[in-house]
């Protein structure tokens, strides 16, 4: 049963094309991810003065490519998912993208002189859905742990699942979301999730 | 010796009373919320209102008065000194939990930073591999089986379980801060460690306001979430929730007949697993003590 399993995996890797991204191993591409923004984020001037739409943008281009917002947004929205429409999906998918990248830029703006050290990768070579543990440190307070779920596509290593102090920032909108499905349905769910981030869009300016 | 004794019974009477008031408070307003774990929605939210005024006005001007005038060293070493404390109670609930290593790890770092620490203003241990651990009274009834029961919002203290609303009685008693014979330098100190605590969470609220939708039920989720993951010592939640989703129709069985297991669902599960891997590790045990091999290293 076990050798018949091991063969199944060996040739659904097999089966995976070789691309040059997807050879990088999944702690170097969260390695990478985090120092390149964290330099960016220290040394761009309009960043520190609090500038949201550089910081956005440092998002849109750096960022986002590396993260699978449907299986993020499916996973968030639960059993609930499979009754949606591909219509309802792609916008569920839009709205969650937006309010995730705006409560993480500002968390970004709120970086001073914390460290972020990733461990190294405990996994079989072979595996496709591993999870990258970070931790970050700020002299004087405990080091927040920083977990990261990634699954291997053809483009590259991409992130579905963060846990933040070992609570999952998808999951933790399950709850919440149900409720709204239940309550005014889909279009409901999304429609809450659109006016949160014109509320929050319109605050800022 | 007899006098501390004296004196936790009277504390605890008081902070018992108090909790008894604020529990049947509750439950006199108690509302039918849509969340099985939250009962109490109606009241919780309007306690919640509450502690977001008690913050914006007093709690967090002071700690941003503090932040600013307050230089980063400074802050740094009392937060230490109240952090060093703190980790003998942490020991002490490691122990209680089974976990004589990490209990031995807590002391270790209380002793060391006591004294090359200078009383605790450098926290010495962690540059020398002792890490901090993250354990109250709450866990230790989480890993003895206690179900955690409803959610509730406490007035000043925030987001709490009944459980862990009960334990915060015992984890309060049990700080040496409250045995401070000065009363005015017991809530100096008291007040010290409040304003320490609050400045240390000022650059985390607003993101936390940006990322939900409803602030409430976000809060509460995340609370509940992050109780399972610390009494788990970090082991992740969100597998164990899909797993309790898989075997709910198992469940429903129970729940037509105690609507509490319901609430003790997931509580259940884990007790069970863990039941599970420790029957295991007995059966290894065993297993090596009388010489017989394990029978499945074959397969692999």
């Amino acid at each position: 049963m076990l050798k018949f399993l091991l063969r199944t995996v060996m040739l659904a890797a097999l089966a995976i094309p070789a691309v040059h991204a997807a050879d990088e191993a999944p702690d170097v591409t969260i390695k990478n991810l985090t120092s390149e923004v964290i330099d960016i984020v220290k040394t761009d001037k309009a960043i520190q003065a609090g500038d949201q739409k550089r910081i956005q943008e440092v998002i849109e281009t750096k960022v986002l490519k590396h993260f699978d917002f449907n299986k993020m947004t499916g996973s968030a929205v639960g059993r609930n998912w499979n009754s949606a429409t591909p219509d309802q999906k792609a916008q569920l998918a839009r709205e969650f993208q937006t309010l995730l990248v705006r409560s993480y830029s500002n968390a970004l703006t709120q970086y001073k002189n914390q460290t972020i050290d990733v461990k190294p990768l405990k996994s079989a070579a072979g595996e496709t859905d591993v999870t990258v543990k970070t931790e970050i440190k700020q002299p004087g307070t405990k080091p927040v742990p920083i977990d990261y779920d990634l699954i291997k596509q053809a483009d590259g290593w991409k992130i579905y699942d963060v846990y933040v102090a070992g609570v999952s920032l998808v999951a933790n909108y399950r709850d919440s979301f149900g409720q709204e499905i239940k309550a005014n349905g889909i279009d409901g769910l999304i429609k809450s999730l659109h006016d949160k981030n014109t509320a929050k869009l319109a605050e800022k300016k | 010796m007899l006098s501390c004794l004296s004196k936790m019974i009277a504390e605890g009477r008081r902070a018992g009373v108090w909790f008894a008031c604020g529990v049947s408070l509750l439950l006199a307003a108690c509302a039918t919320g849509s969340n099985p774990r939250d009962p109490w929605e109606d009241a919780n939210r309007k306690v919640l209102v509450f502690n977001q005024k008690v913050d914006a006005w007093v709690l967090k001007p002071v700690a941003q008065g503090y932040d600013a005038v307050a230089p980063t060293p400074v802050r740094i070493g009392v937060s230490n000194v109240f952090s060093n404390v703190e980790d003998v109670w942490i020991g002490i609930n490691n122990l209680l939990q089974g976990k004589p290593a990490a209990s031995a790890n807590d002391f270790g770092r209380f002793a060391i930073n006591l004294t090359l620490g200078i009383f605790g203003v450098f926290d010495v241990a962690s540059e020398m591999g002792l890490d901090k651990h993250d354990e109250d009274f709450g866990q230790t009834l989480g890993v003895w089986g206690v179900k955690d029961g409803p959610f509730v919002m406490l007035p000043f203290f925030g987001p709490r379980t009944l459980r862990d609303s009960g334990a915060l009685v015992v984890d309060t008693l049990a700080n040496p801060l409250s045995y401070i014979p000065a009363i005015p330098v017991r809530n100096v100190s008291r007040g010290l460690k409040l304003i320490s605590e609050r400045a240390d969470l000022l650059s985390a609220e607003k993101a936390l306001d940006d990322a939900a939708l409803d602030y409430y039920s976000y809060l509460r989720d995340f609370y509940l979430n992050r109780r399972k993951s610390q009494i788990r010592d970090g082991r992740r939640v969100r597998d164990e929730d899909e797993q309790s989703r898989a075997e709910q129709p198992t469940v429903i069985v129970f729940n037509a007949q105690d609507k509490d297991v319901e609430l003790g669902r997931s509580r259940l599960l884990f007790v069970e697993l863990e039941r599970k891997v420790l029957a295991a590790g007995v059966l290894q045990q065993s297993e090596l003590a009388s010489d017989v091999p394990a029978p499945t290293t074959e397969a692999i």
